[in-house]
């Protein structure tokens, strides 16, 4: 995949990982009928860690941060985010999904609503924020990700890398604690990749925790501090991205390094 | 081999167009005799059109507003030396009959409440069809005009519409105080049985109580009299109105998880679905007395409206079912990642964007019931076309088909052509760039 190396100077000073939990996944298994999809998952996310998930397609990857914030269901085993397990409790998953923000590879923006009103939606539905204070905030992150003027257009009239960082924003308008990256930039044109990355780079200075499925392999080694590999619904590696870049211990990561990093 | 380099180095002007291209000349040339076959199809479609005209023009234009009879009119034409079976119409049957097929029987010095209903029809129909041009304050005009609507038209005491709002007020007093304590579905319940019982057990003696105390009301008007074209719009209005509703719940109902709603819901669209109206219609007249108890006086016109809205809406939840099978699933996940609970996502992201999507089929749903309005003279109601027969009864008129038929048709084909025409309008308001 494209090997984009980011060209600033990281500011590290605030990318700080706490020893609060903010994710655990005990002994988690997900069948999608009789596939086994996810195979004993156990992950420990403290707050302020920066997480980049990789693997090869059908790896289980996207499914797994999807259980996060039970857009899929588990059926066995544990997931408990910001100290609360999910359960089928439906009171329990709105108020997680509130807290969990997730990007989508297809940035799934609705397309009946202008961009401002995108982002203060769910501001205004599900925290009962006033207008006023939820518009004022969808415009403080609609400068942050550099598309203020863009406000009252609506999504069809965005370029693909506009919209995702308008989908950043949505989810950013919701105040959550933790973010979820599922394949942000695989669908946008090389050329609009960097500004999705400068984006979420900004977010992980801020002290974010995040967790991408990403074939950004630039963005994984500079802003990452942890680099999982996943092969067959399984965690078959994870390490500091120094470590995993140039020596990685199992065959099957070996083997998919060169094939990304090899040409 | 050293020539592929170029550089270019100015850029070329924008051009006007040739003559051919643009204005009158090229739209003629384009559309009309762009090759030697079109060119063929256009003469000819020109001397169709000709001929057809040719016969219909002078058949329309005939003096014959003022006669009383068809024989009269024949006389009239043959005095202009008009002869033959086309000779020319009698608009004299329309000229003494447009009131009764507007109207029906509807004793003549209460004209002006159907009016009055019709024309507090547009009002309250204006800021729900042109929001972003009407005040939104005359919604609460809107959602009483439901209560004032059947008042008007059949009359009577005006404290039964008065104890039907005050049923979905308790209601909603019962769904709120409910849903607060326990859950939301026990609240749909209790809201549910609470209007229900003021509707069965308790309005009457609310009504009888309050006549007593101040007997308000207007002369009564009953259903038989009701006829022609506000009969057929009164059929088609409610029908329209109540079925969309009813058709958003069906069509979320067949895709919910809950396994006993899923099927209640896909029973009822297949079973209504696979029935033609004109059954229900027979039921709805004949058969439904032998099911209720002995003794009840249920509203022929009312059972019809039943019958045609649970017809309409079985289509409606298909339609709709189209548009909400068209969202991409993204749609539902962008919803459901942000915390909004089902209710609020169907709301404010699903529906909007799937009845969106369905207005050209709602549409034709809505107009295909208008005119199926007319099948209601198979069972007695005199709507338009049970009139004309009526009419045709008539010594005088014995004889007059293409007159009849033609005024029918045409006010039909106003009312079909403005649905139409707004649904097209209404696709161009909420087109925002992409799907």
């Amino acid at each position: 995949m494209s090997q984009l190396s980011v060209e600033r100077e990281i500011d590290r000073s605030k990318m700080q990982v706490s020893d609060e939990v903010a994710i655990e996944i005990n002994n988690m298994n997900k069948w999608y009928g009789a596939f086994h999809v996810l195979r004993d998952i156990n992950l420990t996310v403290n707050r302020g860690e920066r997480i980049v998930i990789a693997g090869p397609s059908g790896s289980g990857k996207s499914t797994l941060i999807r259980c996060i914030n039970a857009l899929e269901e588990h059926q066995q085993g544990k997931i408990v985010v910001d100290g609360t397990e999910l359960s089928n409790d439906l009171k329990n998953i709105d108020k997680i999904r509130s807290e969990v923000g997730m990007v989508f590879q297809h940035f799934n923006l609705f397309p009946h609503l202008s961009i401002l009103e995108n982002c203060t939606l769910a501001p205004i539905w599900v925290r009962k924020t006033p207008r006023k204070e939820a518009e004022e905030r969808a415009m403080h992150f609609l400068e942050k990700v550099k598309i203020p003027e863009q406000a009252d257009k609506y999504p069809g009239q965005l370029s693909g890398g506009q919209q995702q960082r308008v989908a950043i924003a949505r989810s950013l308008c919701m105040m959550p604690r933790i973010m979820l990256f599922d394949e942000p930039t695989s669908a946008l044109d090389p050329e609009m990749i960097k500004e999705v990355l400068d984006t979420m780079i900004e977010l992980a200075e801020e002290g974010m925790t995040m967790l991408c499925v990403t074939h950004e392999m630039g963005f994984a080694r500079q802003v990452a501090n942890r680099v999982i590999f996943m092969d067959a619904g399984q965690i078959v590696e994870q390490n500091e991205p120094e470590e995993f870049f140039n020596n990685p211990k199992s065959e099957r990561t070996k083997l998919f390094l060169s094939q990304i990093l090899g040409h | 081999m050293s020539d592929i380099g170029y550089v270019r180095t100015e850029m070329l002007p924008e051009q006007e167009p040739p003559v051919s291209e643009v204005g009158a000349i090229g739209w003629v040339r384009h559309n009309l005799f762009s090759n030697w076959f079109n060119s063929l199809l256009t003469v000819l479609s020109l001397y169709f059109i000709f001929k057809v005209l040719a016969g219909l023009v002078p058949w329309v234009i005939s003096p014959t507003w003022d006669s009383g009879s068809l024989a009269e009119c024949r006389e009239i034409l043959h005095a202009l030396g008009r002869e033959g079976h086309y000779a020319g119409a009698c608009w004299g049957v329309i000229h003494e009959r447009w009131i009764q097929l507007i109207f029906g029987f509807y004793p003549e010095h209460l004209y002006w409440r159907p009016i009055a209903a019709f024309v507090l029809l547009g009002v309250a129909l204006a800021p729900v069809l042109f929001s972003d041009k009407v005040p939104s304050k005359l919604l609460i005009f809107s959602a009483l005009y439901p209560f004032i609507f059947p008042w008007l038209l059949w009359g009577g005491t005006i404290w039964a519409p008065v104890a039907a709002l005050l049923g979905f007020v308790l209601g909603w007093a019962a769904f709120n105080a409910v849903s607060k304590a326990m859950s939301t579905l026990l609240g749909f319940i209790a809201g549910a049985l609470v209007a229900l019982i003021w509707w069965l057990v308790l309005s009457s003696y609310f009504v009888g109580a309050m006549d007593s105390i101040a007997a308000i009301g207007i002369e009564p008007v009953e259903s038989r009299k009701f006829g022609g074209f506000m009969l057929s719009i009164t059929i088609g209005v409610v029908a329209i109105a109540c079925s969309l509703p009813l058709g958003i719940v069906l069509a979320l109902g067949r895709q919910s998880d809950l396994l006993i709603v899923k099927y209640i819901c896909v029973g009822f669209i297949e079973f209504i679905r696979g029935v033609p109206l004109i059954t229900l219609l027979f039921v709805a007249s004949t058969l439904l007395n032998l099911f209720l108890p002995p003794g009840t006086n249920f509203d022929i016109i009312l059972r019809v409206l039943i019958m045609v809205t649970l017809f309409a809406a079985a289509y409606m939840a298909e339609v709709i079912r189209g548009g909400l099978a068209a969202l991409p699933r993204g749609q539902y996940e962008g919803a459901d990642s942000l915390g909004l609970n089902y209710w609020q996502s169907q709301r404010l992201i699903i529906m909007p964007q799937a009845l969106k999507i369905s207005i050209p089929g709602i549409v034709s749903t809505f107009i295909g019931v208008f005119k199926d309005t007319t099948l209601v003279s198979i069972i007695g109601l005199l709507d338009p076309l049970g009139l004309s027969n009526a009419i045709r009864a008539d010594a005088n008129w014995n004889g007059i088909v293409w007159e009849l038929y033609g005024f029918i048709a045409l006010l039909f084909f106003a009312f079909c052509f403005g649905m139409s025409r707004y649904s097209m309008y209404l696709e161009r308001k909420l087109h925002t760039g992409h799907r």
